[in-house]
């Protein structure tokens, strides 16, 4: 069965489109197959972190309007086989989405994929209310600080009240991702603490990713962070969420770049 | 043999809840008051249907226009007025209200209106359960009797009761009770942390909340007209 995922965060900026990117590569690095859909329409970008961008010939758009077909749009990563993107336009108009036409798409990719992945635009507009419509289950992408946290308790409001699910009295599947998450600053009280976060949304908590530099340098280079540099930290948080997506028991830890460092730091306390 | 020609005029029945404002002596000082709240909850009035009630405040027309005019000038529109004299109204100030319905003499035929609102003779329920949590940006209304919410209200939501509301979860948003004018209505919650609580018109925005009682179980009631916080552990 397939399942449709969303990524959105109603705040700007949060880290949306790396963690389609890197949650996609890492769900396909799994062996699932996964088609990731940037919904961005005039933004685009999903298709710049995944490094396709001279390889877009048809986007969205282009699908739904029946000016492509979807096979001709989809197009193949050359690392990871069983991950493909359809891509957003940059150049029209957002009004060229329409319901009917993406529920359509959606559909048809159900499929063919087991994971649908649907990167949001910021904001509770158009783009955003189609990219969760047809949404299984939605991934709630918060920064640690209080601006992020009520535009997120805010989607999640909309996430149990205006998508085809909740309107059918269906039960939404949930997930938390704390991004940008920097130890230090939340120690220095700079930051929300995770714990307050999670009391204040109340959903379940899918994973932590720390603010790491293998982030930038690995959307500069075209690549999500978890075939860039599988090793570094914030690429085993994105693993091991994958891994809880698919229901895996993983324990929760917060991967840092400096384990010894930390470490021998706690161990002095102790002593 | 024309005359079926002519549309007839249509009218419908409609009810909404308005906020009603009581402005008090000294008004430059009430004001000051208003601008602070406004702050402290931008979009409060937004977009809200509001009554000035003057019952409070000796007035005359041009006091009254005046005070419409600051209001106006906060993007507080008046729709109606309450507590003065129909005689000193000219048509450049709103009508005045009395319990929701104009005082004046209606003459467009009320009771299909009525019928229906009451049509199929069952009984309201006095009490509104919502059982999960009341997020930003959502707005509970229930004008008919208290609401129960089992969970939390998060900063940026609301929920607004004809009666009391009681809250199993932390309170972050606003709590109106009593909206209708009900003085007795309570505010009850596992722990503190409101934006406003208002009760009968009656409000205490978050810094005006003891230190000592924020983040604990409270309940809150009217004490001569004044907000009172309580905790309840
Ligand atoms: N864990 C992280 N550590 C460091 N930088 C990060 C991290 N996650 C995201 N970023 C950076 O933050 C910026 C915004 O990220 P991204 O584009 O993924 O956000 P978004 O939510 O998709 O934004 P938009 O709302 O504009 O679509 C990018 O420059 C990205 O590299
Ligand atoms: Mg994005």
């Amino acid at each position: 069965m397939a399942k449709v995922l969303v990524v959105t965060s109603g705040k700007g900026g949060v880290g949306k489109t790396t963690t389609t990117a890197a949650l996609g590569a890492a769900l396909a690095q799994g062996g699932q197959s996964v088609v990731v859909i940037d919904f961005d329409v005039g933004l685009r970008n999903l298709d710049l972190v995944l490094g396709a961008e001279r390889r877009v010939v048809y986007d969205l758009i282009n699908v739904v309007q029946g000016e492509a077909k979807l096979s001709q749009a989809l197009i193949r990563d050359k690392r990871v086989e069983t991950l493909s993107l359809l891509a957003a336009s940059q150049t029209r108009d957002k009004d060229a989405l329409s319901e009917e036409g993406v529920g359509r798409i959606i559909a048809e990719l159900r499929e063919k994929f087991d994971w649908v992945i649907c990167d949001s635009p910021a904001g509770i507009e158009r783009g955003s209310a189609l990219a969760m419509r047809f949404a299984d289950v939605a991934v709630v992408v918060t920064n640690p600080e209080v601006s992020s946290v009520r535009d997120s308790d805010r989607i999640i409001g909309l996430l149990d009240s205006k998508t085809e699910r909740a309107e059918k009295g269906e039960r939404m599947e949930k997930h938390l991702l704390i991004t940008r998450f920097d130890p230090a600053r939340e120690m220095r009280g700079e930051m929300l603490k995770t714990e307050d976060v999670l009391e204040i949304l109340s959903i379940p908590l899918l994973g932590i990713i720390p603010e790491s530099e293998e982030v930038l340098r690995a959307s500069n280079v075209g690549s999500p962070v978890t075939l860039n540099a599988p090793l570094s930290a914030p690429a085993r948080a994105y693993l091991d969420a994958a891994k809880r997506l698919r229901g895996e028991v993983v324990a929760m830890t917060v991967p840092t770049e400096r384990r010894a460092g930390l470490l021998s730091k706690l161990f002095r306390r102790a002593a | 043999m024309t005359s079926a020609a002519r549309p007839s005029i249509r009218f419908r029945g409609h009810s909404l809840i308005a906020l009603v404002v009581v402005p008090e002596e000294p008004v430059p000082d009430w004001l000051a008051h208003l601008d602070a709240l406004a702050q402290r909850s931008p979009g409060f009035f937004a977009s809200r249907p509001v009554i000035l009630d003057m019952s409070h405040l000796p007035h005359d027309k041009d006091s009254l226009r005046a005070l419409v005019g600051d209001l106006f000038a906060r993007g507080i529109r008046v729709m109606g007025l309450e507590g003065t004299e129909e005689a000193i109204l000219g048509p450049d100030l709103p009508p005045v209200l009395s319990g929701g319905n104009p005082t004046g003499q209606l003459d467009i035929p009320t009771d299909r209106i009525k019928g229906q609102a009451n049509g199929n003779g069952t009984r309201r329920p006095a009490s509104l359960l919502v059982d999960k949590p009341v997020r930003s940006g959502q707005s509970i209304c229930f004008p008919d009797g208290d609401v129960t919410i089992v969970g939390s209200v998060s900063s940026g939501a609301e929920v607004i009761a004809g009666g009391s509301i009681h809250v199993y979860g932390t309170l972050r948003g606003r709590a109106v009770a009593g909206s209708g004018g009900d003085p007795k209505a309570r505010i009850y919650c596992r722990k503190l942390e409101a934006e406003l609580l208002m009760i009968d018109g009656s409000f205490r925005t978050d810094d005006e909340v003891q230190p000592d009682l924020r983040g604990r179980p409270v309940q809150a009631w009217l004490d001569n007209g004044a907000i009172a916080i309580a905790s309840l552990d």
